[in-house]
């Protein structure tokens, strides 16, 4: 019972997506897309809230004898690997371990890239739940570009803990899916932060957050609209109409500036770095129909879907998905709890795989998300169930690379490869099985989350004094 | 003929012996067998065991290198009486109620035994559920049901099983405060009482006026007599104490349900031999009233004694309804969270029939019990695990699903628009 609140919640008004910042700030070994993406150019002021995060200290860290899910390749079996000032240095069936090294034996055990949850809304909808703390929806008009999901974080969020020690390193904070615009995402690490500037990803590319369906309708329906589908419609077009227009004058005033900068408009500003290709579109949508229409909307203004989020039925318009290279960010099994989730079917992940689109494992839920693991399990048995059997080299890829490449990120993180960021998990067993679970976690090759070691697990200022136990 | 044929179409199809054979066996009643039979005769349980003579018309089912339980009760469902979670229509699971007490409703008299709801749950290996009444103070009646087909009088197993009372969320009573809720809930305790010693008065109209409707005060009287458990969703350990001490003060048979914070209190429900429903999937602390939500709470207080059984109890796509399926993964964290396996898997069959008053018609195998049988490719737990055969009264069934007839349709794009063969 409670938990239906929780799904309307998540579903009708927290859920949805949207993208994050970057900074300039990229450390040396970051440069790839060094002033990229920041819309230095283009933009008065590209990145007025720069990441602050540092990494946190790490040593160098061998683990041996161990299961590698690599994303980037067959599993190696009883391998090894080396994490070195940050960076995934080496994996093989043997590393070369430092004299210094901290040496894990991993019999018995699996390692995989940290998780990347690319649908979250942890720090914007913070537990405990309160009025206080509903921060993910700007709800006063259907078209808000201007907001930024950031300045909504509270970085003392109970969950964000709770998150590492489900794996997850990586997290794409989204407003909600009240609007059919609803602004800004922000990329962020797991991990300890003052402040959301210290938990941003440096370097990460902004997102977008836009809304098909029931929501904005349902939100507006009697607040001035828009009260129907082809309301929603008109107001995507709508906005990117003035966003065209916006860019235009901006282009042409960067080109030659000639005469007064135009006036700054924030929500244009975002929208115009998404027509420049600068932010990354993350679009809450259910239905096929609507999903090709949206596409549609995209090529009309020129910009590119990255991925459909809590597509149910992307598995009807694979095809297309894959054509248009498009993401499928989608749950394992979650249905029917409102119209537009109807033909939500347990195989849509592998038939969407099998298509030759990219498969995402999203939450939109602070306790999915800690187990993305197993709701990509559940998505593999409902493959093998209708004969499209789905490899465990594949399914972590789903957890891992995937969204990483939904971030723009899937150059840094996602997978066990030399040059990597060092963001890794060592699991108690086989990831896909219900049994196993996180027992250390790393963040640019800091053990951040330790099951064995009280120690060695953060608890938020908020849990001080109210949470009666120490979580393991 | 005529007659024939009328007794062939009202009988089950699998309203005849059926012999599993083979597998290891987990009557939850009893230790497992290695090997073991289960012979069901006219859809009842008639032998568990090993070396059990199989009756020469045995329908077999080999089960060798499989996994036989009972079928899996989950104590926490919408299903049948929710088909569209929000935004289209009503959902019967809540009642109006008169001042946020509806203690009369029977939940289970809108269930629509029709719902694409049920064939997913079975295929997984639900084959019992309890459908639950929510919202407001008392919220109704659950009533424990197999998932069968025909009408919900075919379906039943009993009803009612609980009263269902929510505690804990003074808005959701219609009050301003905890205390005051608990107030509100002894007048209405107090009012049954000196109802059932005063029904003549009252049907004269001498009586002084209730708290409650004539038909809630009815419904009531099981409660306050002890013999109708009354459910209570509450979370903080504070709240848990509060329905304890108004349940000794009244002699009532308590169960609590959700109860994040329940096992800070375990000793104390072991004691009063209180039952527990709850999840091993939330450590959210996601109000106030459940900062100590922690996943090995299952496990903890089956530890200090109390019954408990698993339920949905993180969100997760509607675990009432759509994913009641998923209450093996909900037994799977629990013993990844500290409980034992073997108490796992009897806090989603036996322990439920316990709670409800129905332990001698499902939750074990055991000769007599209904033929609610599951047989799987290994560990039920498991994601990897099928289920191969599923029985209920007897039953085989081989659900296809709505969503199978659309995973159908589109495996191939661009799909297909025709009906999809029988």
């Amino acid at each position: 019972m409670r938990a239906l609140l929780c799904l309307l919640l998540a579903g009708a008004i927290a859920g949805c997506a949207s993208a994050h910042p970057q900074t300039t700030t990229t450390p040396a070994r970051d440069t790839t897309e060094a002033g990229v993406g920041l819309g230095g150019t283009s933009t008065p002021n590209a990145d007025p809230f720069p990441s602050t995060y540092t990494p946190f200290p790490s040593r160098t860290t061998v683990i041996r004898n161990v299961n590698l899910l690599t994303a980037a390749g067959p599993t190696i079996r009883n391998g090894a690997i080396l994490l070195q000032n940050g960076k995934i240095v080496a994996v093989g069936a043997t590393v070369n371990a430092p004299a210094d090294a901290l040496v894990i034996d991993g019999t018995g055990k699996y390692v995989t890239p940290g998780i990347v949850d690319d649908h979250s809304h942890l720090g914007v909808y913070s537990a405990p739940g309160v009025e206080a703390s509903s921060d993910g929806n700007e709800a006063t008009s259907p078209t808000t570009p201007q907001v930024w999901a950031e300045h909504s974080v509270w970085p003392q969020d109970p969950q964000f803990p709770r998150n590492l020690a489900g794996g997850v390193t990586t997290l794409q904070v989204l407003p909600g899916s009240a609007n059919l615009i609803g602004g800004r995402s922000v990329v962020l690490k797991v991990v300890p932060g003052r402040t959301v500037q210290s938990m941003k990803f440096p370097g990460a590319k902004y997102g977008l957050k836009m809304a098909c369906g029931e929501n904005p309708k349902r939100v507006y329906g009697n607040k001035g609209g828009p009260q129907t589908r082809m309301g929603n419609v008109a107001g995507y077009r709508a906005a990117w109409i003035r966003a065209q227009d916006y860019r235009r004058k901006w282009d042409k005033w960067n080109a030659d500036h000639k005469g007064d900068p135009p006036t700054r408009d924030l929500g244009n500003e975002t929208l115009a770095e998404v027509l420049r290709g600068n932010i990354l579109v993350h679009n809450h949508c259910y239905r096929a129909d609507e999903m090709a229409q949206m596409i549609d909307i995209s090529h009309e203004f020129g910009y590119k879907i990255r991925s459909f989020h809590h597509g149910v039925e992307a598995y009807k318009i694979a095809d297309l998905l894959a054509k248009e290279n498009i993401g499928a960010s989608i749950w394992a099994d979650w249905g029917m709890f409102k119209m537009e989730a109807l033909d939500a079917v347990k195989g849509n992940m592998a038939l969407v795989d099998h298509a030759g689109a990219r498969v995402i494992v999203h939450s939109d839920d602070p306790s999915g998300s800690q187990r993305l693991n197993q709701e990509a399990a559940k998505a593999m048995a409902a493959g093998a169930e209708i004969g499209l059997p789905v490899s465990e080299d594949q399914a972590i890829k789903w957890l891992t690379i995937n969204p990483a490449w939904a971030l723009g990120l899937d150059d840094r993180i996602g997978s066990l490869e030399a040059g990597k960021n060092a963001d890794v998990v060592l699991w108690s067993g086989d990831p896909f099985s219900v049994y196993s679970r996180p027992e250390k976690v790393w963040v640019d090759g800091a053990m951040l989350y330790d099951r064995t070691d009280p120690s060695e697990q953060w608890r938020t200022d908020f849990e001080l004094g109210f949470v009666p136990f120490n979580r393991n | 003929m005529a007659l024939a044929v009328a007794i062939a179409a009202a009988m089950p199809v699998g309203a005849q012996t059926v012999a599993i054979t083979g597998g290891k066996v987990y009557p939850v009643s009893g230790p497992p067998i290695e090997g073991g039979t289960v012979i069901i005769v006219n859809g009842r349980i008639t032998a568990v065991g090993s070396g059990i003579a199989i009756p020469a018309d045995a329908q077999r089912i080999d089960a060798t290198g499989k996994i036989v339980t009972p079928g899996l009760v989950n104590s926490a469902t919408e299903l049948g009486v929710q088909e569209v979670g929000y935004g289209a229509g009503p959902n019967d699971e809540t009642a109006k109620g008169k001042d946020n007490i509806a203690a009369a409703f029977t939940v289970w008299d809108g269930l629509n035994p029709n719902s694409v709801m049920f064939a997913p749950a079975r295929k997984d290996g639900i084959t019992s559920f309890v459908v639950l009444p929510n919202g407001g103070l008392v919220s109704g009646q659950a009533a424990l049901l197999d998932v069968v087909p025909g009408t919900t009088s075919d379906m039943m197993i009993k009803s009612p099983v609980a009263m269902v009372a929510e505690v804990g969320d003074p808005q959701s009573a219609g009050v301003n405060s905890r205390g005051e809720l608990i107030v509100k809930l002894r007048e209405l305790l107090e009012d049954t009482r000196f109802f059932q010693t005063h029904r003549d008065a009252f049907d004269r109209a001498q009586t002084r006026t209730f708290s409650a409707s004539r038909l809630d005060l009815q419904a009531m009287i099981p409660v306050i007599e002890g013999r109708l458990p009354l459910l209570v969703y509450v979370d903080r350990a504070a709240d848990i104490d509060a329905a304890m001490r108004l349940a000794r003060e009244f002699n009532l048979k308590l169960m609590i349900g959700s109860g994040a914070e329940a096992w800070m209190v375990a000793d104390k429900l072991a004691a009063a031999h209180i039952p527990v429903l709850t999840g091993a999937m939330n450590n959210i602390p996601g109000g106030f009233a459940s900062l100590g939500q922690r996943q090995e709470s299952a496990g903890l207080l089956r530890k200090a004694g109390v019954s408990v059984a698993l339920i949905g109890n993180a969100g997760g796509g509607d675990e009432e309804a759509f994913n009641v399926r998923n209450l093996k993964q909900e037994a799977g964290n629990a013993v990844s969270y500290g409980m034992t396996w073997d108490d796992a898997l009897r806090a989603v069959t036996l322990t439920p029939a316990e709670i409800f008053g129905v332990s001698d018609r499902v939750g074990s195998l055991q000769p007599g019990r209904e033929g609610n049988v599951v047989v799987w490719s290994g560990d039920p737990f498991e994601f990897t695990t099928r289920v191969e055969h599923v029985f209920v009264r007897g039953r085989e069934y081989h659900d296809k699903t709505r969503q199978d007839m659309l995973m159908e349709r589109y495996k191939t794009l661009p799909g297909t628009h025709n009906n999809p063969p029988q």
